[in-house]
């Protein structure tokens, strides 16, 4: 686009920051309340004057024993490493088994392939209530409820967004390339496991990331399927202490702080993944 | 040579072809058989032939009230949604200092893990001390108690909705980077005007990107559960009481899962007719191509 003119530009930021307000208020308000006293969040009478609204902002005196009480009461230590364990499983699980499956699609020649990827595609849109009751009994049946398994072995399944990310990355790469080492004698899996994987390493990084969000994320697995309290991971067990202490807002506002920043931190970590992982969903669908 | 390619092709693919059948395919089929069922979990389903959907549309007020408050839900959230991403991601594909900045402030609540937050927003909603009200009053009115009003909390989980805009916002940005710089200089040597631009240009070359967003959101907006599982339980008044969580309430609270499998079944109808539908209008609207 061509260049703005300076009022052009002045008008931009203008609005920009003051639409900036209400996206960033939010953030920094459940940092002040997490370090904040009981008697500065009930105050006796609320805040009608804008000094006064200024002054909420900052936490006075600061109370840093709200992190070390509120990670009690949802046990931290536990929780996480539950939650990390499954996102480890489920992270390689969906990675590996929708790069081999995409490569199926991209590069190899077999009988059925439209049809089963159309049938991938078409699952999207299914709504997950609709195979939820049979697919909970039969796990049930398996005897998995109350494991993690449920919320392990589907990923091991293919993740149809990510067959199709990683099936338009594969088609990217030449034909010829592929039969080169097939003339040279490599067999399929070593053109997959060689070539293709190391060549699709950003893509990978982008389902991974993907899929260790929503381990992290996810509520309704541990919902449906955990009953024990050990195994519980950090977003059920957020949502189990608000349950339990729902007016300890300084408490859920510590604990929500510790669950949230490692996200944040992984976007600035990883910002061109994330940014491109997410762009290339829409404009490519 | 062709059998074993096609053996090759089959081994590659087996992890989803297992997948679709025994976790898509097979409880597709039985929930279709369930909801003909009475069902309990710990006993064997019982045929009672239509009975789950005539209890569902004549006997049972909460449905029809779920489905209202989904559509309502819908109704507001996805156009808003799209409106305010594709408004903000123009104002985030302007060339000037510090752009990075705001893409990245603006980007972050929809990166916030939706317990999260709910947990937060419920916080900044509180009637007395919330943030949100507290602002209110300054301003000298008094705000209302929001996810405790029936009036006010759809609105409240709506506007929660617009907080995490960032997500879609990418997507549009990214669509907008797409857009060949060439098709503007064509429109500024014909003395277009900035509107002119964005009506005749903008808008048409990112429909396909909108069409997409549109899609799934009415999909996602169709199963929506989490937020009103975990800020009101579906109250006050069942105001919040939407389809997805009316569902789960009936299986796993109630244990009716073969009601639940009926009313997961006809969701299924209402996501496939507007997902049809929407491909539909497709041909009126959405430009594909250079």
């Amino acid at each position: 686009m061509q260049k703005h003119s300076f009022y052009t530009r002045l008008a931009i930021h203008a609005v920009l920051i003051i639409l900036a307000v209400p996206f960033t208020m939010p953030l920094i308000w459940m940092i002040s309340t997490s370090l904040k006293t009981k008697e500065q969040i009930f105050p006796n009478e609320v805040v009608t004057s804008i000094s006064g609204f200024l002054a909420e902002w900052r936490p006075s005196p600061v109370r840093w024993a709200n992190y070390a009480e509120g990670l009690r009461y949802v046990p931290f230590p536990l929780y996480l490493r539950n939650t990390l364990m499954l996102c480890a499983f489920n992270v390689t699980g969906a990675v590996l088994s929708s790069a081999l499956v995409a490569y199926a699609f991209a590069k190899l020649q077999w009988r059925g392939r439209k049809l089963i990827f159309s049938i991938v595609i078409a699952t999207m849109i299914l709504p997950g209530q609709v195979t939820m009751i049979p697919t909970f009994a039969l796990y049930r049946w398996l005897g998995w409820y109350g494991t993690y398994l449920p919320m392990i072995v589907p990923a091991f399944l293919g993740n149809a967004f990510f067959i199709f990310l990683l099936r338009q990355f594969f088609m990217t790469i030449p034909d010829d390339l592929c039969d080169a080492a097939r003339i040279d004698g490599c067999s399929e899996w070593g053109i997959f496991w060689r070539m293709m994987l190391p060549l699709a390493k950003p893509a990978l990084a982008t389902c991974a990331l993907f899929q260790f969000l929503g381990t992290w994320n996810d509520f309704n697995g541990p919902l449906i399927y955990l009953n024990d309290q050990n195994k519980y991971t950090l977003a059920y067990g957020l949502q189990q202490f608000l349950g339990s202490y729902g007016s300890e807002w300084a408490l859920l506002m510590a604990a929500t702080t510790v669950f949230t920043i490692p996200i944040i931190i992984l976007f600035f970590l990883a910002q061109r993944t994330f940014i491109q992982g997410i762009a290339t969903t829409g404009s490519k669908g | 040579m062709a059998r074993r390619q096609n053996l090759t092709g089959w081994l590659f693919a087996s992890p989803v072809v297992i997948g679709l059948l025994v976790f898509t395919g097979y409880p597709f089929l039985a929930s279709l058989y369930l909801s003909f069922c009475e069902y309990d979990i710990f006993n064997p389903p019982t045929w009672v032939g239509l009975n789950n959907y005539r209890i569902l549309f004549t006997r049972d007020p909460l449905f029809w009230t779920s489905l209202k408050n989904v559509l309502y839900y819908t109704v507001f959230a996805v156009p808003m949604g799209i409106t305010f991403g594709v408004a903000l991601a123009m104002l985030l594909d302007a060339k000037i200092k510090g752009i990075s900045v705001y893409r990245t402030i603006f980007f972050l609540p929809s990166i916030v893990p939706v317990v999260a937050t709910s947990v937060l927003w419920l916080w900044l909603l509180n009637p007395r001390i919330g943030l949100v009200n507290t602002l209110l009053r300054l301003t000298g009115v008094a705000g209302p108690t929001w996810l405790g009003d029936p009036a006010w909390s759809k609105p409240s989980l709506i506007f929660m909705g617009v907080w995490g805009v960032g997500g879609s916002m990418i997507i549009y940005l990214a669509g907008l980077k797409d857009i060949p710089v060439t098709l503007y200089e064509a429109a500024l040597v014909d003395g277009a005007s900035t509107w002119q631009r964005i009506r005749h240009v903008t808008l048409p070359m990112i429909t396909p990107v909108i069409f997409f967003n549109l899609v799934m959101g009415l999909i996602g907006s169709f199963q929506y559960f989490t937020q009103a599982f975990i800020m009101t339980g579906g109250g006050p008044l069942d105001s919040t009481l939407f389809y997805a969580l009316h569902l789960f309430y009936q299986a796993f609270m109630y244990l009716k899962m073969g009601y639940a499998s009926a009313m997961a079944w006809v969701l299924f109808v209402i996501v496939v007719a507007v997902t049809a539908v929407v491909f539909k209008t497709q041909g009126r609207w959405v430009h594909y191509g250079r």
